[in-house]
């Protein structure tokens, strides 16, 4: 019964049986090659298992001078079995006759021969399949192969541990719609994984450093999100304890569903416009259900990260128009894509930077990338003519890049009109505020767009220095630093100002303790998940403005995050004890 | 000169409790290669190239298994009765 200590990012708990990610249910996706590639191919083949061979010198040296070398001779067999000239031919043939790629050519002989030993008698030698698939990890990892999971097979409900999730696991996963809950080696409260859960209100607890050496599949996990706690093997105590935890979440749900049909508002009548972010088309639908006005966030990633070619403009368009249909008159912001840093397209077209984070993303690759940018404000202005569009350009830095891209949608606007499509001929355009650079300069942003939304996730992260994905330093990244909330308060008075409306859609829009002290900064809208929004209107609902101004007049006033922290912790808990 | 030179052949049985696993192959294995004689082993009807670790592993040979190794080559002889001596002696192991 060992208990991990991680990150809680999405409040619930849960029970179930683990599957851990990267071990065994790793795949490499079917795909094959023109025949004049084929000797490439296998040339892909002999320098993996050359450069796979050598590596393991070294470890081997290292592992016999820390474990001794009954150990050390496992590595010893794999340096052997990757000098054998018959794996190699083995699998160049099956690239010569079937026209494989080098890494799925490795991974469907690898499989096979592991299953040899999964059939064999002796338990020890079944053992061995372990290290076939240890040498498989290797090979494709030389070969630049992307290793899959085989999570769409997943048959029941089950727990995720994994060292860390990418996108496209993330995007596959959300698609088996099998999981109970996350446990992560790293990552921190705003990695993919604790975005993509807490969307989901799924229980996950992330940062765990080694949960992934602590657990291994089919193992029963108790995941505390609330806590940031996991129960390896509970028992019946901890259970029972667990299940009593459950019952009363469950209940405090209902509660807060009966609040889905009145308005957000103050005890004293102001209202706060609660919508939801989405990443894909079909989560409207539970945001609406949840309370939400309207889509503050449509993040379009998820189109670009999928298997197969690059969806065109007509494509986008149809999951554009299914958007706004299913929003139904009110607000759909678009953010155009929001590609690079931790985003890679799993394709692989893209060049590895060595600091993507400041490197080319976001609306920096859009407007170096014309013809995909085009085809994608084509199809959301197309969409336009059905429903209230607005469009959002991510990562602004400097108003050249807002006007360069002001300057596109209007082309294409113009080239649109002059081929008879009909569109909203007004289409509000806005900029998302997430440099420290953008967040200075909001006035004069302000003065050229229709609205602007507060991205706190980067604007957190480059304002702090501190990458969030990064378990040695993610402690550090906090919405309550007083540096992140002077320059939440500049950019809701310098919108004012410059006379756009203001919003904030970043992980801190969902999180209840910041409640207060957003409404008391001045915000009017807030977007976030679609389970959030419940809570959130809660803690709205529970307050006056007056309490809201005395909040932040007092939160300005400290000096360090933890007096933060804690102040807003008491004064949440003051309006709501079921915190 | 040795008798039978050019080809060789011997059964033996596995004597060490975990059988011809990674690291018993990865004795065989590299005894093998200093030989420049083909080495085959063959228990029943199958047949591996001695020189493959890759092969090697998958003949299951647990203690107890027999196996008739087969080497041709210009010093067969010398090569059949090292590795014999090899698994004779169980590897060094139990």
């Amino acid at each position: 019964m060992p208990l991990k200590r991680g990150i809680g990012v999405s409040a619930g708990v849960v029970i179930g049986d683990a599957v851990v990610l990267d071990t065994e249910e790793t795949r490499v996706p079917r795909r094959t090659v023109p025949p004049d590639e084929v000797p490439h191919e296998i040339d892909l083949v002999n320098r993996a298992f050359e450069a796979a061979r050598t590596e393991i010198g070294p470890e081997r040296a290292a592992l016999a001078a820390r474990a001794g070398n009954e150990l050390a001779d496992i590595f010893g067999f794999h340096e052997r079995w990757l000098a054998d000239p018959k794996p190699r031919k083995e699998i160049s043939q099956l690239i010569e006759s079937r026209l494989y790629s080098a890494a799925y050519a490795i991974s469907v002989f690898m499989r096979k021969y592991r299953r040899r030993f999964q059939e064999m008698n002796s338990p020890y030698l079944q053992e061995r399949a372990k290290d076939v698939l240890d040498i498989e990890r290797r090979l494709l990892h030389h070969v630049g192969g992307e290793v899959r999971s085989e999570l769409a097979e997943l048959e029941q409900p089950v727990i995720i541990v994994a060292h860390d999730m990418t996108p496209t696991q993330l995007v596959m996963l959300e698609k088996t719609k099998r999981v109970l809950g996350f446990a992560t080696d790293a990552g921190g409260s705003t990695s993919h994984t604790a975005i993509l859960a807490a969307g989901l209100g799924i229980p996950a607890v992330v940062g765990l450093e080694d949960i992934t050496a602590h657990v291994s599949s089919g193992d029963t996990l108790v995941i505390d999100g609330l806590h940031g706690v996991v129960v390896i093997n509970p028992d019946p105590a901890q259970r029972a304890e667990y299940d009593t935890q459950m019952a009363h979440l469950i209940e405090v749900r209902a509660t807060l569903d009966e609040l889905r049909d009145v308005a957000a508002e103050t005890r004293d009548g102001t209202k706060i416009e609660l919508l939801g972010n989405i990443e894909f088309p079909y989560e409207i639908a539970a945001c609406l259900e949840k309370g939400a006005t309207g889509i503050g966030l449509f993040r379009t990633e998820f189109l670009f990260l999928q298997d197969g070619p690059m969806p065109d403009e007509d494509a986008q368009y149809e999951v554009y128009k299914a958007a706004v249909v299913a929003v139904g008159g009110r607000p759909l912001v678009i953010r155009t894509m929001d590609l690079g840093g931790d985003k890679l397209h799993a394709g692989g077209a893209w060049e590895a930077e060595k600091n993507p984070f400041l490197g080319l993303r976001s609306i920096r690759y859009s407007l170096q990338n014309l013809s995909m940018f085009r085809a994608q404000l084509r199809a959301i202005v197309r969409a336009s003519s059905l429903g209230d569009i607005r469009v959002m350009f991510p990562l602004i830095s400097r108003i050249m890049e807002l006007r360069q891209a002001k300057f596109v949608l209007n082309l294409v606007m113009e080239e649109l009109e002059e081929s008879g499509y009909e569109f909203r001929s007004s289409i509000p355009v806005g900029v998302m505020i997430e440099t420290p650079a953008a967040a200075i300069c909001a006035r004069e942003l302000a003065q050229e767009c229709a609205f602007m939304s507060i991205g706190t996730n980067d604007l957190i992260q480059y304002t702090l220095a501190v990458d969030r994905g990064n378990e040695r330093v993610a402690q550090l990244y906090t919405p309550a630093d007083p540096s992140i909330i002077r320059l939440i308060r500049g950019v809701v008075r310098d919108a004012a100002r410059g006379g756009a409306s203001v919003s904030l859609c970043g992980e801190m829009a969902g999180d209840p303790i910041f409640t207060i002290l957003l409404v008391g900064l001045g915000l009017r809208t807030l977007s976030m998940s679609a389970s959030h929004v419940p809570v959130i209107k809660k803690i709205i609902r529970s307050i006056t403005m007056a309490d809201a101004e005395r909040v932040k007049r007092r939160v300005l006033s400290f000096e360090t995050e933890r007096e933060v922290l804690n102040y807003l912790r008491d004064e949440t808990r003051k309006v709501w004890g079921d915190i | 000169m040795e008798p039978n030179d050019g080809q060789s052949e011997i059964e033996v049985t596995i004597s060490n409790v975990q059988g011809l696993h990674a690291r018993p192959v990865m004795r065989f294995v590299d005894l093998a290669s200093q030989f420049q004689s083909a080495i085959e082993v063959c228990k029943g009807s199958r047949k591996v190239d001695g020189k493959s670790p890759m092969e090697m592993m998958l003949l299951e040979a647990t203690k107890g298994t027999v196996l008739r190794l087969r080497a041709k080559g210009a010093d067969a002889h010398r090569a059949v009765s090292a590795l014999a001596e090899l698994i004779n002696s169980g590897f060094g192991e139990e």
